[in-house]
């Protein structure tokens, strides 16, 4: 019977796209209605050939599902890879304007790559690698298999046509222009739907457990899931102009707008980057290091206080600006008070392994972890001083706030997703141990050194041109026109690309790795039972 | 009054109260006596349920999932 229902959606949705197609007002929304259509009629005809089929029902509440984790493994490591890429071709189109070539113009120059870029790396391989690992987390600390069967996979499937989607659209001109928000209405809507979905999925299997307690990795998986969905909500109120084009129109307007803007854009930096991998933490560092996380306690008054003070730091991101200043003034104090939370977090994971120090000598994973909770703890050291008035006044604008970021974004996210991920494969693909230990230690430093050449160039080139934007002469005319930062900056620039360019490296090192795991480590049972996905 | 002075005097004070209440609350509600011992135990879910999940005493036949 549900055959019939899933049959009449999706023949009403090609039937809607193929009417998109033909009056579509603009190239992004044309492209999108050829995709959906061609989607929906695949998996119409899919549908079809299994309607009336007999359906083999078992009994799979004595196992975790797994497969769709695999899937989320694979997906991030890709991901992953493309978002890099992408981050260090622009970085070699700063620094080599050349680069943005004439007959790729409006399409691939740096204005269409960048957004590509930030939502490449922050919600394909972060939102996949949250996806896959908070699956992971909640089945084992729950006890109890994915509630919801498969609707785990249209959470996957369904968060990978909103990637293609928002990675299409920027490239053919389809953005509202918001911060981490690019993407427009339609695709916006269609997260949403996905989004439900994996809330349903993730608090039903809370519901369903067997543990008595919640364990904290779990608390802040959910604070990470509630929390941008209610961002993602209010800053995406926006009118279509038509059904059959992708501009829309935002219901907010003037500092109402920015104030808004940036409330999301901080939140998604606190729960999207950080609550949610703080989750990852608070599982995969105990998992590694062989014994229960420091301190219980401070774990529950860590998380209670991150999301008591995080959700009002977002108008240190307008100071100066049309904002009042009470406003930015509450934003700042805020986020300097959040360091406090920051650093007990901090402490937490890194004090996880007393006792156990000797293993960041012999395994390379635990280093990876550690390194990352290390950088964890800089940028929330550095991110409250560069939201104080004062510093914010030489720092906004220039590539501090760039190399900032970056250090929290490559440094914390990516160096954690990394040791869960050399965590999960051999776990999750039944092998006994990694292929290459060597490997991992060869990632971890191309990836450390590749961050720190990043940060450091970015600190040298961030002041600079603060300092070059402000300086004045006797007469208190400025010294130097936006043009002469520009020149001086260019040694950073290459430095900074370079420093990419390991990144990348590491990565692929990773991937081959991984790869080579899943090929060639032994198999930890005789018999491998388990299905494993195409290769 | 208008609605903007209401809810901004309402945040200011009732609202303000509660949260932090709230907050206070939890800190002495983690510090309450037998605590460390429950703690103990909660650490320890990781080190759990590996492999699969808790078997169940009476398997009800919603279960089961389809496999085409």
């Amino acid at each position: 019977m549900s055959n019939y229902i899933k049959l009449i959606v999706l023949g009403l949705v090609v039937v809607f796209a193929a009417i998109g197609t033909n009056y579509a007002r603009d190239l992004a929304y044309q492209v999108h209605a050829i995709l959906v259509m061609l989607i929906a009629g695949g998996l119409f005809i899919w549908t079809l050939r299994n309607t009336d089929e007999p359906v083999l029902l078992t009994d799979r509440s004595g196992e975790y599902m797994d497969d769709v984790i695999r899937y989320g493994v694979i997906a991030t490591a890709f991901w992953g890879v493309v978002g890099f890429l992408a981050g260090t071709f622009i970085a070699f189109q700063l620094a080599f304007p050349a680069l943005n070539f004439e007959w790729a113009q409006g399409y691939l120059n740096f204005g269409r790559l960048r957004p590509l870029h930030t939502s490449a790396v922050i919600f394909a391989f972060g939102g996949n690698a949250l996806i896959a690992t908070s699956f992971y987390v909640v089945q084992r600390t729950s006890a109890a298999r994915l509630w919801g069967g498969n609707l785990a996979w249209f959470v996957f499937w369904g968060y990978q046509l909103f990637i293609v989607l928002a990675a299409t659209g920027y490239i053919l001109g389809g953005t509202q222009s918001k911060e981490y928000a690019e993407p427009e209405w339609y695709v916006d809507l269609w997260l949403t739907i996905v989004w439900v979905a994996y809330l349903a999925v993730y608090l039903g299997t809370i519901i369903k457990r067997k543990e008595p307690h919640i364990y904290v990795a779990n608390w802040f998986y959910l604070a990470f899931i509630v929390t941008v969905a209610m961002l993602h909500l209010v800053n995406n109120m926006t009118i279509p102009v038509s059904i059959w084009g992708s501009k829309s129109v935002i219901v907010w307007s003037g500092v109402q707008d920015a104030m808004i803007q940036w409330w999301y854009g901080h939140n998604a930096v606190g729960f999207f980057l950080t609550a949610g991998f703080l989750g990852m933490m608070y599982y995969f560092i105990p998992k590694q290091a062989e014994r229960p996380v420091f301190s219980y306690k401070l774990s529950i008054i860590h998380f209670w206080a991150l999301i008591f003070l995080y959700i009002w730091a977002g108008p240190h991101h307008l100071h100066y600006t049309a904002l009042p200043d009470w406003a930015s003034t509450l934003g700042m104090v805020f986020s300097v008070v959040l360091w406090m939370p920051s650093w007990g977090g901090m402490i937490n994971g890194l004090m996880t392994l007393s006792g156990a120090w000797d293993k960041l000598r012999t395994d390379p994973i635990i280093r990876m972890m550690v390194i990352s909770v290390g950088f964890y703890g800089m940028s929330t050291f550095e991110g409250p001083m560069m939201s104080i008035r004062a510093v914010n006044s030489l720092s906004h604008y220039t590539d501090w706030t760039i190399g900032h970021v970056h250090s929290g974004a490559l440094g914390w996210n990516g160096m954690i997703t990394f040791g869960a991920l050399y965590f999960l494969v051999p776990v999750l693909w039944k092998r006994e141990r990694l292929y290459s230990l060597q490997m991992v230690s060869w990632h971890f430093w191309l990836a450390t050194i590749g961050i720190v050449l990043y940060a450091a160039s970015m600190w040298v080139t961030g002041i600079m041109e603060g300092l070059m934007w402000r300086e004045v002469d006797a007469n208190g005319f400025l010294v130097n026109s936006f043009a002469d930062t520009v020149a001086a900056k260019f040694p950073m620039y290459v430095v900074r690309a370079l420093g990419g360019v390991m990144f990348v490296a590491g990565s692929l090192i990773m991937c081959y790795n991984l790869w080579m795991t899943v090929r060639k480590a032994p198999a930890k049972e005789a018999s491998l039972t388990v299905a494993v996905p195409a290769e | 009054m208008e609605l903007y002075t209401l809810l901004r005097q309402f945040a200011d004070s009732w609202m303000l109260l509660l949260l932090f209440t709230f907050f206070v609350g939890i800190v002495i509600w983690v510090f309450r006596p037998g605590a460390s011992k429950e703690y103990k135990d909660t650490a320890n879910i990781p080190f759990r349920h590996v492999d699969a999940p808790a078997p169940q005493q009476n398997k009800p036949a919603t279960s089961k999932e389809a496999r085409p």
